[in-house]
């Protein structure tokens, strides 16, 4: 027995170690990519992900907050559309964030992501969003992950070439797809045939003052062209601003045939810093106009809406030395500035190549006024003087481009459908790999910042088809991450999206995962009607306003019998959560409301209205599981006839 | 050659069985041990937390009343009535006779360890099932809700700190 023991622990360690030399034996392409792959994107429970991704949602108006590498979600962030989830766009203090000189918007579509720079790199302090439809852009703040500031964009159409960001965060840019008539009512209702006379583009500077609040610092008139996508310059070309532009042919009916007729439109330098100097000048022209501005207080918990009614105005047909075109093959769409400053990489969608300028060319050919022509009275720079070369045969139709910090780029091709590497200064392509399908946008995170963290790209796509489990007619969008830490760029993972992504920004998980907001100080909340102890806690009648000034706390509600309310009266439930720990909201939902719950973070108060029409004892509870006697947090409200004299009563526990 | 490899199987698997049983006995004895010991010989009744030694002062101090009931308000009365009526957590009436210093303060300062470590605030969280919140109230406030406990407990039964001679 014991020999066979000895000899059983010998041959267990011999199978062992065959098993063990086994597994490190090289393995076949096919298992090497699935069995690396998993590993690489395999986040275990309980662990972080390396790196925050904030994904545009397009149609539905919101960001989402993904991890990476692992594709998981963490929350839909809301910015220009109502999420009756958690009450943003119903509540009396979120409704004004909605507000615009049309009235409330519950809607938009959000297509790209700025996250706020210092000297070139993500700061961790904002994301800013755009909305497409009714042009505003949005300010995020990332210590709560809520939206805590709103602008309307005036004499805009189509906000799509937004909201890109100068590197130390001086700036964002909010410019017109479409192009429309500005002005007074008269010069605005004119004939559409009338676009080239009468049609302008705006370009809009937003200032970020630095507790961030957002203004127009200055609205550029262009001619009446389309404007697709911008990057600021950065390093040696901090100071400029590039836009592309297409529809120079100023269409205004059937653009896919009639906009797509020049060999050639335009990338549009803007020199902002000469902007500034003749704006200090008097140089700018103040113009009456109407627009919104929305914004969050932390400590009254509640948005406020404001209209303005002026803007600054430059035109640069007068103001010489602000706005060069360069000429750029076949309608642009992507415009991306490299990490060094130098290069301008166009991306003529229509194209089977991509040009790349150079910024030193581009400055000389600036001071040589060697110009080819004028477009609407502004010079055209030649197009080859300008450029610093072409990258030929890349694939088809290219939209994006972004860098990795090692001299890469990776530029997205939503026709041939494939991420394609190539050297920026050799301009010879390096790699390719297929996308499923077609992919639009393409992302690294810090991949528009002076200093990219090259290991990841992400691209999003426009097409999923048979990629998932088919959901009837319509179908999720997908992602798709690609590692490009080596020579070969490896699909490690796909993950589905909320709405449709379009630019996505990705952020060190390090710069926000600690300075993460866990819960509002309730000593801090000035919001008019917070109750900060249950026995303030009432209810108060001012003509047919009933003000129920309510508490929450694991597990009731303070007061939670109430009486004496009158069918049509309009009844304001004011809720303070009382807790002070991280990840114990309470909601609030009565019978019958016609609108959205509460979801009420620890500290915070938020109001629901709510206009009982009909007699009865009405039920309300909270809606988020806070405890093993959450089932039991409930109360009754009685509602009584119009014309009843019972008394306003309000108890608990009594 | 077959017959020896079914030994060697068997061999591998009494050894894995030996290893396994013998470690979760071994561990069972231990917390049994632990369980049997920690509460009676070393349980101090002060808690767990950062507060060890509690210096209570008389006179009360009427200014420390004053912020201690404004925080209690606040924070703490939602759930603790200042009678011996239970609602959410248990009445404070007698608080300071039933309970040392140290414990009342780590109990506010420190819930989360206090829930998980303290056999009498995990008797307390059986009869109320409830976990009593983290309300982030710091050392120095902690320190003022006592001393308005103190003020209450001569107010309800007209006695205070026994605890504190046990």
């Amino acid at each position: 027995m014991k020999i066979n023991q000895i000899f059983s622990i010998f041959s267990s360690l011999a199978a062992c170690t065959i098993i063990m030399l086994y597994s490190c034996k090289p393995k076949s392409p096919a298992t090497v990519s699935t069995g690396d792959a998993a590993s690489k994107v395999y986040v275990a429970p309980g662990q972080y992900d390396e790196f925050y991704n904030f994904i545009s949602g397009g149609f539905n108006g919101q960001m989402s907050v993904v991890g990476l590498p692992s594709g998981r979600g963490f929350k839909i962030l809301p910015v220009f559309s109502v999420h009756p989830e958690n009450g943003y766009g119903y509540t009396e203090e979120s409704k004004p964030m909605l507000m615009t000189s049309h009235g409330f918007v519950p809607w938009d579509d959000l297509h790209h992501i700025a996250l706020s720079t210092t000297r070139g790199e993500h700061d961790g302090r904002w994301a800013f969003g755009n909305a497409n439809n009714t042009p505003r852009v949005a300010r995020v703040d990332l210590g709560t992950f809520k939206t805590v500031e709103i602008l309307e964009i005036p004499n805009s159409g189509g906000n799509h070439s937004s909201p890109f960001i100068t590197e130390n965060t001086e700036y964002f840019v909010a410019s017109s797809r479409f192009s429309v008539p500005i002005g007074e009512d008269n010069q605005r209702d004119v004939p559409i045939n009338t676009y080239k006379e009468n049609f302008k583009g705006t370009v809009s500077f937003i200032k970020v003052a630095p507790e961030g609040d957002m203004s127009i610092a200055f609205q550029l008139v262009t001619p009446g062209v389309n404007f697709d996508l911008a990057r600021a310059g950065k390093g040696p070309s901090h100071g400029w601003f590039f836009f592309s532009c297409y529809n120079t042919e100023q269409a205004y009916s059937l653009l896919e045939v009639n906009a797509s007729q020049r060999d050639k439109d335009f990338i549009m330098a803007v020199n902002w810093k000469k902007a500034e100097e003749l704006i200090a000048q008097g140089k700018g022209k103040k113009v009456k106009a109407r627009y919104a501005h929305n914004k969050h207080d932390e400590h009254t918990h509640m948005a406020t809406s404001t209209i303005l009614e002026e803007v600054l105005q430059l035109d640069p047909k007068e103001l010489e030395g602000i706005v060069y075109f360069i000429p750029c093959p076949k309608s642009p769409h992507g415009c991306d500035v490299d990490p060094s400053g130098e290069y301008i990489v166009g991306s003529g969608k229509l194209a089977a190549m991509i040009p790349v300028f150079s910024f030193t060319k581009l400055m000389q050919a600036i001071q040589n006024k060697d110009f080819e022509g004028e477009y609407d009275g502004l010079p055209v720079v030649r197009y080859e003087s300008a450029l610093h070369g072409v990258v030929e045969k890349p694939g088809l139709g290219p939209l994006h481009t972004e860098f990795d910090g090692r001299g890469n780029a990776y530029t997205s091709f939503f026709v041939s459908s494939e991420i394609v590497k190539w050297d920026i200064k050799t301009l010879q392509v390096l790699d390719r790999v297929p996308t499923y399908y077609s992919v639009g946008h393409l992302m690294i995170p810090g991949g528009p910042t002076a200093k990219p963290h090259g290991k990841y790209v992400v691209g999003y796509n426009k097409i999923t088809k048979d990629r998932y489990l088919p959901t009837g007619p319509e179908l999720c969008h997908t992602a798709q991450l690609y590692d490009i830490s080596g020579d070969k760029m490896k699909l490690l993972l796909d993950f589905p999206t909320i709405g449709e992504p379009h630019y996505a920004e990705a952020i060190p998980a390090a710069l926000l995962k600690d300075k993460s907001v866990k819960f509002y100080k309730i000593e801090e909340n000035k919001h008019p009607y917070a109750v900060k102890s249950e026995k303030d806690s009432r209810v108060e009648r001012k003509g047919n306003q009933i003000h129920v000034y309510m508490t929450s706390i694991r597990s009731h509600f303070g007061p939670d019998n109430i009486e004496g309310v009158r069918v049509g009266d309009e009844v304001y439930f004011h809720v303070t959560n009382l807790e002070q720990d991280w990840d114990v909201p309470h909601g609030f939902a009565i019978k019958g409301a016609n609108t959205a719950e509460l979801l009420i973070m620890p500290g915070e108060t938020q109001t629901l209205k709510w206009v009982p029409n009909r007699v009865g004892v009405f039920p309300f509870y909270c809606t988020d599981f806070c405890s093993a006697l959450h089932q039991e947090m409930q109360g009754y409200l009685r509602v009584s006839p119009a014309n009843s004299n019972i008394p306003l009563k309000f108890t608990l526990d009594k | 050659m077959k017959t020896f490899q079914i030994f060697t199987l068997l061999a591998v698997i009494f050894l894995w069985q030996a290893c396994n049983s013998g470690t979760s006995k071994k561990s069972d004895a231990d917390l049994a041990n632990a369980d049997a010991k920690t509460p009676k010989k070393e349980y101090s009744g002060k808690g767990f937390g950062e507060i060890r030694n509690v210096e209570l002062t008389d006179p009360l101090d009427q200014a420390m009343i004053k912020k201690g009931k404004a925080i209690y308000d606040m924070k703490c009365a939602a759930c603790h009535k200042l009678d011996d009526k239970r609602v959410v957590g248990p009445g404070f009436q007698g608080v300071t006779n039933r309970r040392k210093p140290e414990w009342i303060m780590n109990m506010i300062t420190n819930v989360d360890v206090m829930l998980d470590k303290d056999p009498v605030a995990q008797e307390l969280l059986e009869q109320c099932l409830t976990r009593m919140p983290n309300q982030n109230v710091s050392v120095g406030d902690a320190r003022d809700i006592l001393e308005f406990f103190r003020k209450n407990d001569m107010d309800t039964v007209g006695k205070k700190d026994e605890a504190t001679k046990s």
